[in-house]
């Protein structure tokens, strides 16, 4: 069987920025091993959707998952505590797909910033871009470090990093990567996937759309995407939530 | 261990557990948790004569106990699921039912005759989508084109036929007669109710198709009073749905007067919910010396 819920011990759950929070859970090493990129479906008792979290790091033995409190579902999960018990399916989805011998350019723009640490410590040499509003919502510096790579910051007012959006800093380091991987707001992705279109790399975008089943069921999530001349819909569960940039129709 | 099998229009499912249209695809997915023998049926994914792109997204928002969806019958279209997904849910060791959808009456007939070819199990003709631009539920909210409709395809459908109501209707028993007058073989309800939600920021609705049909939870009860009050007005044999999450929820279905049970909005929680249920059910069998799950069917003893 390829998909499986589990229930994982929750190990911590901190607040690490305004309304952004940490979930580790204890995932254990013998259970399928997650791609960078991939997605935790977490169960929230009392509503009727699981919750789709991209895996901010599986290293040792820790499923985390960083997360911005939106709505009643992830209120719910913020307030679980450490040993609790959390049902999870995962891992979900496909990630992003990292090949030995390129350079990457990882990126990310807010709370799209999370899966780029897991990404980051599966690729060689990095170079990360991570951007926020301002300074009380900058996240996991220091855990890009400490996975080997310096990240650089950008704010959208300067309150810290360089002012500005993380395209005017990929636009001026682009001569450096091979490929390029981004998760963030819509926005930012379409933005970032011109500017790859201009400079001729390749990029992989991680998009979000509102889920149910989280397997390629319901066809809930669903995404329209452009293949051999042709559009079609697919879904972010199951063809994603990593796309090639160049596939997603992005006014669609 | 009960006898949990159950006969509809003369098919048997080894169980009353069957997944419910537009939840489980055509079952690949969900092949993944668990073999699909350990489901009475499934009811696959509504289709179309041609392959329909459904609607843009959003096509989920979650309300109280429920969600609302708009998914607007994304398929592949009548022949591809004939060529490339029929042959392999027939292997699977359960009953297989085709749920076809239409713009037309005529598009409802020529996907009848096509399937009519192919071992499909049964048909559940969906005249309840409220997702949909044309066709959908046009074609059910009224005794007359109840009728209209089901004497057309039953004309050219040589399997047992299931005729799949909507709540969003005045008198669901007088719709659910003028079905079986014209032959259908059975009738599966309720499909969803139409709701909305709105961002009070935004203004905006959550879902893209403004409106969507309300499942899960919320809808049970709404659920039950229509099966108890159409079990009551029709002789042909329900397949009740409506929010059903809990084994408990199974047997007040059951008892309301369903002879079979589909399991939809609650697999999006817990994938497992259609097995737990049929052994919840069994367990309450057991413990209640009941020897058959079809002695539940319409047992509720009306004050």
């Amino acid at each position: 069987m390829k998909y499986d819920v589990r229930q994982l011990g929750l190990i911590s759950n901190e607040e690490i920025a305004a309304g952004i929070f940490d979930m580790k859970l204890a995932y254990g090493e013998n259970k399928i091993p997650v791609v960078c990129g991939q997605f935790a479906h977490v169960y929230v008792p009392g509503k009727s959707l699981r919750r789709p979290i991209s895996v901010c790091d599986a290293r040792n033995g820790v499923l985390r998952l960083v997360y911005q409190v939106k709505g009643e579902g992830t209120r719910i999960m913020s307030q679980m505590k450490p040993g609790a018990s959390v049902d999870v399916l995962a891992p979900l989805g496909n990630g992003f797909r990292i090949q030995s011998g390129r350079r990457y350019a990882l990126i990310g723009g807010g709370i799209g910033v999370p899966p780029m640490l897991y990404t980051a410590a599966k690729c060689e040499d990095p170079l990360v871009i991570t951007g926020f509003r301002d300074a009380s919502l900058v996240i996991l510096q220091d855990d890009f470090r400490r996975a080997g790579a310096e990240p650089l910051l950008c704010t959208d007012n300067g309150s810290v990093g360089k002012k500005g959006f993380v395209t005017g800093l990929l636009r001026e380091k682009m001569e450096q990567v091979d490929e390029i991987c981004a998760c963030g707001p819509l926005p930012m992705l379409r933005a970032i996937a011109e500017l790859c279109k201009e400079f001729g790399k390749p990029c992989q975008v991680s998009l979000e759309e509102r889920m149910a089943c989280g397997v390629g069921a319901c066809l809930v999530c669903a995404v329209r995407v452009q293949k051999n001349g042709e559009e079609l819909m697919q879904h972010v569960c199951k063809n994603g939530p990593v796309f090639n940039a160049e596939e997603v129709v992005w006014n669609g | 261990m009960a006898d949990l099998s159950v006969q509809v229009a003369g098919v048997s499912f080894a169980n009353p557990l069957i997944a419910a249209s537009g939840t489980f695809g055509f079952g690949r997915e969900y092949s993944e948790f668990y073999p699909l023998s350990r489901l009475g049926g499934i009811s696959c994914k509504g289709i179309t004569l041609m392959r329909r792109d459904g609607n843009p997204p959003p096509r989920i928002a979650e309300t109280p106990s429920g969600i609302l969806n708009a998914v607007g019958l994304q398929n592949p279209g009548v022949d591809a699921f004939i060529r490339d997904d029929l042959p392999w849910l027939k292997e699977q060791g359960t009953v297989v039912i085709a749920n076809i959808a239409g713009n037309t009456v005529e598009e409802y007939c020529r996907m009848a005759e096509k399937l009519s070819e192919t071992d499909v199990d049964m048909m559940e003709m969906n005249i309840s989508c409220p997702n949909v631009k044309s066709g959908g539920v046009q074609f059910g909210t009224s005794c007359e084109s109840v009728a209209h409709i089901t004497r057309a395809v039953r004309a050219h459908c040589r399997k047992p036929l299931v005729v799949k109501l909507s709540p969003n209707v005045t008198d669901i028993a007088s719709i659910a007669q003028a079905a079986e007058a014209e032959g259908a073989d059975a009738l599966s309800m309720i499909n969803t109710l139409t709701g909305m939600k709105i961002d009070i920021y935004t203004r905006r609705p959550i879902i893209r198709n403004n409106t969507g049909g309300l499942s899960g939870a919320a809808v049970f009860p709404v659920a039950v009073r229509m099966v108890w009050q159409v079990s009551n007005a029709v002789k042909i044999p329900i397949i009740g749905m409506g929010g059903i999450t809990t084994w408990e929820d199974a047997i007040e279905m059951l008892l309301a007067g369903a002879t079979a049970l589909q399991i939809g909005t609650v697999l999006f929680s817990d994938p497992y919910a259609p097995i737990k249920i049929s052994e919840g059910v069994n367990r309450f069998l057991d413990e209640n010396n009941i020897q058959s799950v079809t002695e539940l069917t319409g047992a509720v003893k009306p004050w």
